[in-house]
């Protein structure tokens, strides 16, 4: 008879409810959900925080984290998280949002919000595809990769280059952090969260607007197996969106 | 209620906004757009000094959707346009009433379609008491005749959108909204913020299941559900009705006739009473719910009715729905882009009351 002593050395965080989630095998946004529930139960916020949930895969955000919540309509969550700031602004306040959703039909909220410099935290999802919907063309889509709309591959001429957001919010007068981690490796996914932790410290130190934008896979709509897809992000995506901190107006941060 | 004793001579925009600060209203989110512009700028100061906050949105999109957010969060907030930028609020208004969150929007009626004029109109009588959006709902809509009552509504609508969870649309037009007119404010006695917000996202406790505001309902059954609630909650409003009866009594013909254009009709019904006519006037104040029990009571008692609107005839859909049982309406449009005259109406209510 031997004793077994056994140690408990990964837990999931508090905040995040214990329950299976929908999202298809391989999929980066239960890293990316862990990482914020992390965060929270770290920075002590999550009784605090008042959660804007978008359009896309990551609607059901609201039935993983065990916070208040409002679920915005398709592109809108950074006016309806400005509302909701505006209102009970010692509330800490952020959006979790898709390519799609920030990029395409939300390029106008989250462009002004980000400009106005409201004080809210932006997690933005972008896997290059609409995922919920079935795979379409999205903004972040790059040149030549297949979707549902493009079958043929993306083409620059008639269908434009996938944008950059992170660079085009780090340009922007209200921002006070802007950056971009990635959810392919342990490695990137560390940096990842100190990306998210300093954009939420923007805000609870009332510097200003935070954004992280995190490179993620998409296996299912891709049509690769988890491990291809982290290689993609590494070999496709990442060249193109390249990861680092584009603004940082904090003290000890700086522009790189 | 205190009334208090001053007068002030003010437009009939500012009434609204000056409304919605004695109602506490403590966000406004607005975009410009004429004939409104006199709210946002209005608000733009005044409810900074009142402890609010405001907000020009980069859009009426975003607009509505800020009111979505502040009205989440249990603030009495509100958002104003003009007809172009109300097609624009309709997603917005939508996930309001879905999701069951207060709020108070106005619609300062321009001509359209399209961009249509800057003048005054009711063609968006149709898109305020249909539930303009997609999907199946209603909202409360409040048509106030003159300055004070849009003062005194707007009030009003603070109380009803946070009693019954509802978006609540005040409609008026281009001809209220830039009319000046003396008005008595006044301030509610009491209004308590945070009193029946066991809805509201406030930040999670210990002591209480997270909150959610959302219209998506996809468990089987769970929709239907949601619809049925949201229904038994409309029919509930019928008791809420609301109209003024201006010398209908001995009338035989009765004008059916909302907002501003009730009250040129009502010149009209002066005139004419002087002269021994038996015209009276029927004024919605609530257009949705519709006073249908009292159009109907009228109708019982053998009276033939005209209905006048700014448009190509919507309200009169609602008045005929009211007396179908008993009765008809006829109807007289005024095109939106003209601007009527109590002399104008002469001959059509003439005509009617003749069997013309």
């Amino acid at each position: 008879m031997s004793e077994i002593n056994e140690k408990l050395v990964f837990d999931k965080p508090e905040i995040i409810i214990d329950r299976a989630t929908h999202y298809c095998p391989g999929c980066h946004h239960g890293i990316a959900h862990r990482l914020v529930g992390e965060l929270l139960d770290e920075m002590e916020l999550g009784g605090n925080t008042l959660m804007t949930t978008s359009i896309g895969c990551s609607v059901f955000l609201y039935n993983y984290l065990n916070v208040d919540a409002v679920e915005a309509p398709h592109g809108r969550a950074p006016a309806v998280a400005t509302g909701v700031k505006r209102a009970r602004p010692d509330h800490f306040v952020f959006t979790y949002q898709g390519d799609g959703d920030l990029a395409s039909i939300g390029m106008a909220e989250i462009m002004h919000a980000a400009n106005r410099g409201e004080k809210i935290s932006v997690v933005f999802v972008n896997n290059t595809v609409y995922g919920m919907t079935g795979g379409q063309m999205a903004p972040t889509t790059l040149i030549g990769q297949k979707t549902t709309t493009c079958p043929n591959g993306r083409c620059e001429t008639t269908q434009g280059s996938p944008i950059r957001m992170t660079e085009i919010i780090a340009s922007l007068g209200g921002v006070a952090y802007a950056a971009r981690g990635s959810l392919d490796s342990v490695k990137n996914i560390r940096t990842a969260k100190k990306h998210l932790k300093k954009a939420f410290e923007c805000q609870t130190n009332g510097t200003g607007f935070g954004f992280v934008e995190l490179l993620s896979g998409c296996p299912t709509n891709w049509k690769m197996t988890p491990l291809q897809a982290n290689e993609r992000i590494q070999n496709d995506m990442i060249p193109y969106f390249p990861l680092g901190v584009f603004k940082d107006i904090s003290e000890d941060g700086g522009i790189c | 209620m205190t009334k208090q004793p001053e007068r002030i001579f003010i437009k009939g925009n500012e009434a609204i906004a000056r409304g919605a600060l004695a109602a506490r209203c403590k966000c406004f989110f607005g975009y410009p757009i004429t004939p409104q512009n006199d709210i946002p700028e209005f608000m733009s100061t005044e409810i900074i000094k009142a402890g609010g906050d405001f907000v020009q949105a980069e859009s009426e999109v975003a607009a509505a959707n800020m009111l979505l957010g502040a009205a989440a969060a249990g603030i009495r907030s509100m958002t104003s346009s003009s007809s172009p930028g109300m097609s624009l609020k309709q997603e917005a208004i939508s996930y309001m009433a879905g999701s069951e969150v207060p709020a108070v929007i106005v619609n300062v009626n321009r001509g359209g379609p399209g961009l249509g004029d800057i003048g005054p109109a009711q063609g968006d009588y149709y898109q305020s008491t249909r539930g303009g959006g997609h999907g199946d709902y209603r909202h409360f809509t409040l048509a106030p005749g003159n300055v004070q009552e849009a003062y005194d509504l707007t009030i009003r609508a603070f109380d009803i959108a946070f009693e019954h969870r509802t978006p609540v649309l005040i409609l008026a037009d281009a001809i209220l909204g830039q009319m000046k007119e003396p008005i008595t404010p006044w301030t509610p006695e009491k209004i308590d913020d945070e009193a029946g917000r066991d809805w509201a996202i406030t930040g999670k406790t210990a002591d209480r299941e997270k909150r959610l505001i959302k219209s998506l309902f996809l468990a089987e059954g769970e929709l239907a559900e949601q619809n049925k609630h949201l229904q038994a909650k409309y029919e509930s409003w019928t008791k809420l009705t609301e109209c003024e009866q201006f010398e209908t009594e001995d009338a035989d013909l009765i004008i059916c006739a909302y907002g501003s254009i009730a009250r040129i009709a009502k010149s009209t019904v002066r005139k004419f009473r002087k002269e021994g006519k038996k015209v009276g006037l029927f004024r919605p104040i609530t257009l949705y719910p519709f006073p249908s029990a009292q159009l109907k009571a009228l109708a019982e008692q053998d009276k033939r009715f005209l209905t006048i609107e700014h448009n190509l005839g919507q309200m009169v859909d609602d008045v005929r729905l009211a007396i179908r049982t008993v009765s008809d309406s006829d109807f007289f449009p005024i095109y939106p882009g003209n601007l009527p005259t109590p002399d104008e109406l002469e001959e059509p209510i003439l005509k009617c009351l003749e069997g013309k």
